[in-house]
Parts: C-alpha cells; sequence; structure tokens
C-alpha cells in the first residue's frame, strides 16, 4: 500500500470517529495555535516599538537618570541627579555636532470648563524639542525660545486631551487648567496611538521653565541629543558620556542610542517569545501523548485486523508504517488545524493589538507537532508491528 | 512427486509454558497434492489448528521440515513467510475476519495491496473474485450489510484474489446456519474442479464428506 492510500485511508477512519479524533488532536491544535499566536503578538509588540522608537527622531541618543544595563545594576530606587545645568553644559559642549533637549514629566489633571481629562503626562520640554522629536503639528504652532525663556503658560495638547476637553471643537486660544494653573493652547499634535496600553496621546507639552515653576521640578526625566550626521553618534555617545562623568558618577546616568535601545527591545522581545513559544510547545508534547494514547488503544482495537493483515501478507513494516502515518495523520491534522486557528486569531487580535505572524513559527510549531506524532508514534506502531498473527487473530 | 505442493516430513510441535511442555503435533508426515480436496478432522484439542497454523506459514514446526511448492520454508522469516503467505495461500476463517465499515471489494482487495498491485487492478481483481462466488452485485455492500453466508463468501473470494496455491479453510461453516454451510462448501467444490487446492479443517464430519480426502487427527497424530 502506498503512501497516499494509507493517509486516504487513515483520513477515512479519523473521519468515522470524529469526537475521538477531535479530542485526540485537540492537544496539537492548542499547541500549534498558541506557539503562532504568541510568536506573532511578541513579534508585533518588537516591530511596533521598533517603529515608535525609529519614529522618535533621526540619530537620537537618550540621556536618563540612573544605570540601565551593564554588569552591576544598582537595586532599589535611585535619587536623580540629572539637572538643568547638565543639559546647558551638554548644549555649550555639543554645539555644531548635536542638538540638545531636556525634558521634564509629570502627571496631573487636565481641566477645561466643566471637562476633565486625568491622568494626562505633562511634558516640561524647550523651545527646539520639535527639532529633536517627530512630532506633528496638525494645527497652531510650537512656542519659540522667547516664550519659553519669559516663563508663558502656553500649551500644545496630543489628541487624546482635545477630545476629552474640547470634544471636537478647536482648542487653540483656549485656556487650559493644568493642576490649577491656566495655559493657553497654542498648538495640537497629531494622533500618535498607545504603547504597551500607554495613551501616547494624552500628553500635554509646556514650556519647560513654567514646568519647573510650577512643579517645582529642578531633575530632568530625560535629555535628547540628536547629532547631526549618522556617523557621529558613537563619538557624541563618548564626548557627553565623558562631559556628564566629570560631575555625575557612572551609576548616575545612562546614555542610550536608539540602536542600543532597539537591540536592548530585541533581546527582551527574544527572550518573551522563547519563554512563550516553550511553553505553548509543552502543550504540543502533552498533545504527542493524547495521540499516543489513542493510538496504544487504536492498536489493541484493532488487534484482530492486525493479525488478518499480517496473515494476508502484511510485514512488520507495513503494519509499522499503517500506524505511524496514522499518527501523523492525526498530528498532521492538528497541526493545520492550529496553524489556521493560530493565523485567524492573529488577525482577529490583530484589530486590537499589532500582531505580525511570522512564517518561521508557522513552519516550527507544523515541524514539532509531526515531530511529536513520530516520537508518540513510534511506540504503538511498533507494538502493532510485532504482534504475533495467531494471537492477533484469535483475539477477541 | 512433481505435483506434490505440500510436504511435511516429522513434523512436531511443541509448545513449552514455564515448566509444562505441550506436544500438539507428534511426527506428522503428509503430502498434498496440486487439485487435491481434502479436509483435515478431528476433536478439540487434535491438534488441527496447530496443523492448520504450520500449514498457513503462520507458526513454525519445532522440528521436522515444510516444503511448500519445492519450497522449504520451516526455516524462513518472519518478513519472507509473509510474502509467501500472501503469495501461496489463501485463508478462509471461522469468523470471516472482514475489515468493518468497509466495503467487500476493498475487504476482497487486502491480500493485493501486500502483493503490491495498483489500485485499478486491485478493484478489477477483486470484483472478478467476488463474482466467482457469485457476489458481483454485492461489490459496495459493507460487512454489516451482508448476511452470514455472503460475508464468508466474501472472504473466500479474498482468499482466491491473489491465485493463490493453497487455500485453507479454517472451519469455514462453524459460524453458519447449515444451508449457508452447504452453500459455502459448493463453492469449495467448484474452485476445487476449476483447479484449486483446498484444505478445509472441520469438525463436523457431514462436511468432510464433500472433501476427496479426509484426514483424521487424534492427539497430535495421523490415525487415518
Amino acid at each position: 500500500m502506498n503512501f497516499t492510500e494509507v493517509v486516504a485511508a487513515s483520513l477515512k477512519s479519523i473521519v468515522s470517529n470524529r469526537l475521538r479524533s477531535f479530542l485526540t488532536i485537540l492537544g496539537i491544535v492548542i499547541g500549534v495555535t498558541s506557539v503562532i499566536l504568541l510568536t506573532s503578538l511578541v513579534s508585533g509588540l518588537k516591530s511596533y516599538i521598533t517603529d515608535q522608537i525609529q519614529g522618535l527622531g533621526s540619530n537620537l541618543m537618550f540621556v536618563i537618570p540612573g544605570r540601565v544595563g551593564g554588569s552591576r545594576s544598582p537595586g532599589g530606587i535611585q535619587a536623580n541627579r540629572l539637572v538643568m545645568q547638565d543639559a546647558i553644559n551638554l548644549t555649550n559642549k555639543l554645539k555644531g555636532s548635536a542638538d540638545v533637549s531636556a525634558v521634564v514629566q509629570k502627571t496631573a489633571t487636565l481641566k477645561y470648563s466643566a471637562k476633565n481629562d486625568k491622568g494626562a503626562a505633562v511634558f516640561g520640554v524647550q523651545a527646539n524639542y520639535p527639532k529633536l522629536i517627530s512630532i506633528k503639528i496638525i494645527s497652531g504652532r510650537f512656542f519659540n525660545e522667547s516664550e519659553a525663556q519669559g516663563g508663558k503658560r502656553v500649551a500644545i495638547i496630543g489628541a487624546t486631551v482635545k477630545s476629552n476637553l474640547f470634544a471636537g471643537g478647536s482648542p487653540l486660544g483656549k485656556s487650559v487648567d493644568v493642576a490649577g494653573v491656566k495655559y493657553s493652547v497654542i498648538g495640537e499634535v497629531g494622533p500618535r496611538g498607545s504603547t504597551f496600553g500607554v495613551d501616547m496621546d494624552n500628553t500635554i507639552l509646556i514650556p519647560l521653565p513654567a514646568a519647573t515653576r510650577q512643579f517645582g521640578l529642578d531633575r530632568l526625566n530625560t535629555i535628547y541629543i540628536s547629532a547631526f550626521k549618522a556617523e557621529g553618534v558613537k563619538d557624541i555617545q563618548n564626548r557627553a558620556t565623558a562631559l556628564l562623568g566629570k560631575r555625575l558618577s557612572e551609576d548616575d546616568f545612562s546614555i542610550l542610542t536608539q540602536e542600543q535601545t532597539l537591540q536592548t527591545i530585541s533581546q527582551i522581545t527574544s527572550v518573551l517569545t522563547i519563554a512563550l513559544g516553550g511553553i505553548a510547545a509543552i502543550s504540543l508534547i502533552v498533545g504527542g501523548i493524547g495521540i499516543m494514547n489513542i493510538m496504544l488503544v487504536s492498536v489493541t482495537e484493532r488487534t484482530r485486523e492486525i493479525g488478518l493483515r499480517k496473515a494476508l501478507g502484511a510485514k512488520q513494516r507495513d503494519i509499522r508504517n499503517q500506524f505511524l502515518i496514522e499518527a501523523l495523520t492525526l498530528s498532521g491534522l492538528g497541526g493545520i488545524i492550529g496553524i489556521v486557528l493560530g493565523i485567524v486569531l492573529s488577525l482577529v487580535i490583530g484589530r486590537f493589538f499589532t500582531t505580525a505572524i511570522t512564517w518561521w513559527s508557522i513552519a516550527l510549531s507544523f515541524g514539532f507537532s509531526m515531530l511529536v506524532g513520530v516520537i508518540f508514534g513510534v511506540a504503538p506502531a511498533i507494538r502493532a508491528a510485532k504482534l504475533d498473527p495467531i494471537q492477533a487473530l484469535r483475539y477477541e | 512427486m512433481k505435483n506434490s505442493i505440500i510436504k511435511l516430513s516429522h513434523v512436531s510441535k511443541i509448545y513449552q509454558s514455564e515448566n509444562i511442555s505441550f506436544q500438539a503435533l507428534k511426527d506428522i508426515n503428509l503430502q498434498i497434492n496440486k487439485g487435491e480436496f481434502v479436509a483435515i478432522i478431528g476433536a478439540s484439542g487434535s491438534g488441527k489448528s496447530t496443523l492448520m497454523n504450520i500449514l498457513g506459514l503462520l507458526d513454525k514446526p519445532t522440528s521436522g521440515s515444510y516444503e511448500l511448492d519445492g519450497l522449504s520454508v520451516a526455516r524462513l522469516g518472519q518478513d519472507t513467510l509473509a510474502n509467501i503467505r500472501n503469495k501461496k495461500i489463501g485463508f478462509v476463517f471461522q469468523n470471516f475476519n472482514l475489515l468493518p465499515r468497509t466495503s467487500a471489494v476493498e475487504n476482497v482487495s487486502l491480500p493485493l495491496i501486500y502483493a503490491g498491485i495498483s489500485k485499478k487492478d486491485r478493484d478489477i481483481k477483486a470484483k472478478g473474485a467476488l463474482e466467482q462466488v457469485g457476489l458481483g452485485e454485492k461489490v459496495g455492500s459493507h460487512p454489516n450489510q451482508l448476511s452470514g453466508g455472503q460475508q464468508q463468501r466474501v472472504a473466500i473470494a479474498r482468499a482466491l484474489v491473489n491465485n493463490p496455491e493453497v487455500i485453507l479453510a479454517d472451519e469455514p461453516t462453524g459460524n453458519l446456519d447449515s444451508k449457508s454451510g452447504t452453500e459455502i462448501v459448493r463453492i469449495f467444490q467448484r474452485l476445487n474442479s476449476k483447479g484449486h487446492t483446498i484444505i478445509i479443517i472441520t469438525h463436523e464430519p457431514e462436511i468432510a464428506t464433500h472433501a476427496k480426502r479426509i484426514i483424521k487427527l487424534k492427539d497430535g497424530e495421523i490415525v487415518k
């Protein structure tokens, strides 16, 4: 009997035992589905974050307080020692080769007439902020240097703030209350979406001096450095590190380039992929045990059939192949259903989160399910092949 | 002799289990020629099933030699024996042993599958064999749609289909009413008249009378 005929015969017996076959392959279906789904979620997450970081600006570096990475990351909460003077020093030192822009951040409640916007992110930024960070002013304008230095209370708002407070009307020229102080809206930023479920549009940008004064913030959350040339990034990172190192210890700050950040994210998502994929793969193994179980039952049930086939001229390998191919047909069918389900679910979830179906996860999970079929199909198949035809024919 | 198809010389079979040994066959010498119709009779425990298994290459003798169609088969390996069974022996069992949920034509095709014959040729041959036993109308029927006699006729068609040297029938009428039983015996007679060598094992003397030669076994020995 050739391969396709055995597969056809196996499919026939699978169809005639619908419920049992379905329960048998359920483990494989769940395993393959979850491998594909989880890896597509992680890949989607990675590509989304990558887009976000790359979309921030070009040749960008982030100076952030505290030590990130390295062999001796200190635990616990550290005091932020990054101050405005550091940003000023960097600006002077890197003049002609990079722009420098400092940011402070605070969460506050925004109000306009009777409307509230709780938990908005207030960013105190410098006038050169749009030069470094790609934001899209869709109406109005950004504030200028003299407004910032003059302590003007002006604001540029994000899409969520606009919809929460102004419900479709133009916010320009309106006075929005930021934690009790009025700011005049002079511009609005286009929608940016959300990262990790954080709404990037529930933000308001105000001049850094005004923010510092109102909230008493003397520590900086981030200093952005944007190199003029891509080749200059590494050099500027070194120079900035040296400069900040004069006043601060190496545990007080970190300078990450976009590239390094992307690498870190890539590492995190790889670990996530392996961990989640591994957990999902366990259900493939459990599914394999299910297949072995049903194949053993099937061998016992069909003892007489095996005896008969042997009497009629089936060799050991004919019987072994028949049962092995049946196990493979089961696991392959489970794999195919799992792939279809995984893709469909990824596409459905893709309407809410970014998902990216990866071909390698489909190939890997299907290959693994077939491997599981072989591994767990071999024992029952060998048992069947070794049955003594006389005993098997007499079996009741 | 030239047209000898089966030749057993000094065949013994001893079953050994732990500390008990049981001699099922004692020094059997038997020759069956091409075209014979032989009935092997004996009470239960007389060793006729053991003899049947040895003749059918399902079991090996403990000692002695067995020549099937001129080939010494007593010491061959399992897969070689499977191959010889496939080509030279057609089995008919007491309980029919048809595959359930499988059509008559597919059941009859089974030996041809292991002979490596293509699906198309299998179908032609299987239909031919079913016509020979008078079931040309029932090719698509499943065993549960057929009477006992019809099921046994499907089994005979299956035994015939690969054109074997010998058809071995183990109590072929044991599960049938007397009318169907007679019908089955007639089919064997007809096949024999066409030149097939037929060996029937039975405990019913009535059935044996239709054979041309009767071999009687008692306590593992041929007594007649």
